[in-house]
């Protein structure tokens, strides 16, 4: 460490705060905001598994079962459980967030909040109800 | 015997001490009181060596901006009566250098201000006497939210992006910036864009929101700044699908 000069009117010296490592849990909106962060991690792992699954599809009806079976375990229970909850909290708070990042304006006004994020959860509804439709049709 | 609360407030006298401590004074309580009241009953009552920065007293000037119980707030909107029974805890700003007690150096944002090129950008300026540059009242709405920015700072001690990554430019100087994006009068977009668009600008924001919440005009920080990388995402597209039409 360098050597401070006396502390003069010229040489003022001046107190700067380290951030603390805990700092997002100083604050609930700070702990949200991490989470929010957090939940990146269970889309990709929600992706992997997706992946995965093309890819024991291509191999046959045998491969497919087994990954059919390995999904019914319970550790894969408990891990799309959690990712699951994640992954809706990622979408509410992202949902949430669209009117601040989209202002659309219609004649000269801009379109209230609550309706760009009633479209959104609209939307969600609307393509939730053709993959719901589509899976159950067969049935 | 009239009702008192107590109020903390950090002290840094750099000449003699190495890091802050906390002093409490016990100061009437007046319902009708700010928390700066509180404070300059303190500099002209209990002592005067008390250090802080204040001038209109009313939300215009953005000189007293400071963290009350924790959160940044504007010491002349903040009643002592929402904090009732007390104790108070006042602190200066999060994340930037003290000078002496509650007075922070705002070096800082000043530098980052002036690189955003706050100001109206003309291709070529029309002279004087062919008037001024008009402007609808639709027009002047689309950008007005963000020229209500005081620059009291409030927002960046709300942000941890700005604690975490200094070099961050930070709220109210993109909110600023984008206010002049928006202007119709305006036509500096590209250049406040190569400044914006770096590693420094706009996508450093991970869009906490904190500053938004505790803007004390309403000016919304974190908006500007994810319409503004709306608006630069758009244009990155436009430029590799039609290179020749984004100019």
């Amino acid at each position: 460490m360098s050597i401070e000069p006396p502390y003069t009117l010229y040489h003022p010296r001046w107190y700067r705060r380290r951030v603390s490592v805990w700092w997002w849990l100083q604050k609930r909106s700070y702990t949200g905001f991490v989470l929010r962060e957090l939940t990146s991690v269970f889309v990709a792992f929600f992706a992997m598994v997706y992946l995965w699954q093309l890819h024991a599809l291509t191999q046959g009806p045998e491969a497919y079962g087994q990954f059919l079976a390995r999904l019914r375990t319970p550790l894969f229970l408990a891990l799309d459980t959690i990712a699951f909850l994640f992954v809706l909290f990622h979408a509410i708070t992202w949902f949430n967030l669209t009117p601040k990042a989209m202002v659309v304006r219609l004649r000269g006004k801009r379109v209230p909040d609550w309706v760009i994020v009633g479209l959104n959860y609209a939307a969600w509804l609307a393509l939730s109800g053709v993959v719901a439709f589509m899976l159950l049709r067969g049935r | 015997m009239p009702p008192t609360v107590a109020l903390t407030v950090t002290r840094y006298r750099p000449e003699r001490e190495s890091e802050p401590t906390r002093q409490t004074y016990e100061i009437p309580y007046r319902k009708d009181w700010v928390v700066l009241d509180a404070l300059n009953h303190v500099k002209d009552n209990l002592d005067g060596s008390l250090s802080f920065r204040w001038s209109c007293r009313m939300g215009v000037c953005g000189s007293c901006g400071m963290k009350v119980n924790g959160t940044p707030k504007l010491t002349c909107a903040t009643f002592l009566s929402d904090y009732m029974p007390g104790p108070i805890r006042v602190e200066p700003l999060d994340y930037f250098p003290v000078v002496r007690d509650l007075v922070v150096d705002l070096t800082d944002f000043m530098r980052k201000l002036k690189q955003v090129k706050p100001w109206i950008i003309r291709k070529e300026e029309k002279a004087p006497a062919e008037g001024e540059y008009l402007q609808t009242p639709d027009q002047l709405d689309t950008y007005k939210q963000f020229s209500m920015c005081i620059n009291c700072m409030l927002c960046y001690s709300a942000c941890p992006i700005y604690g975490l990554e200094p070099s961050f430019i930070g709220p109210a100087a993109i909110a600023l910036a984008q206010r002049y994006n928006m202007d119709s009068r305006d036509e500096g977009k590209a250049e406040r864009l190569k400044i914006l668009s770096e590693h420094d600008g706009i996508w450093q924001c991970t869009f906490v929101g904190e500053c938004t919440k505790v803007c004390p005009k309403h000016v919304d920080p974190a908006g500007a700044i994810q319409q503004y990388k709306l608006t630069s995402a758009t244009d990155w597209v436009k430029s590799l699908l039609l290179p020749w039409g984004t100019r």
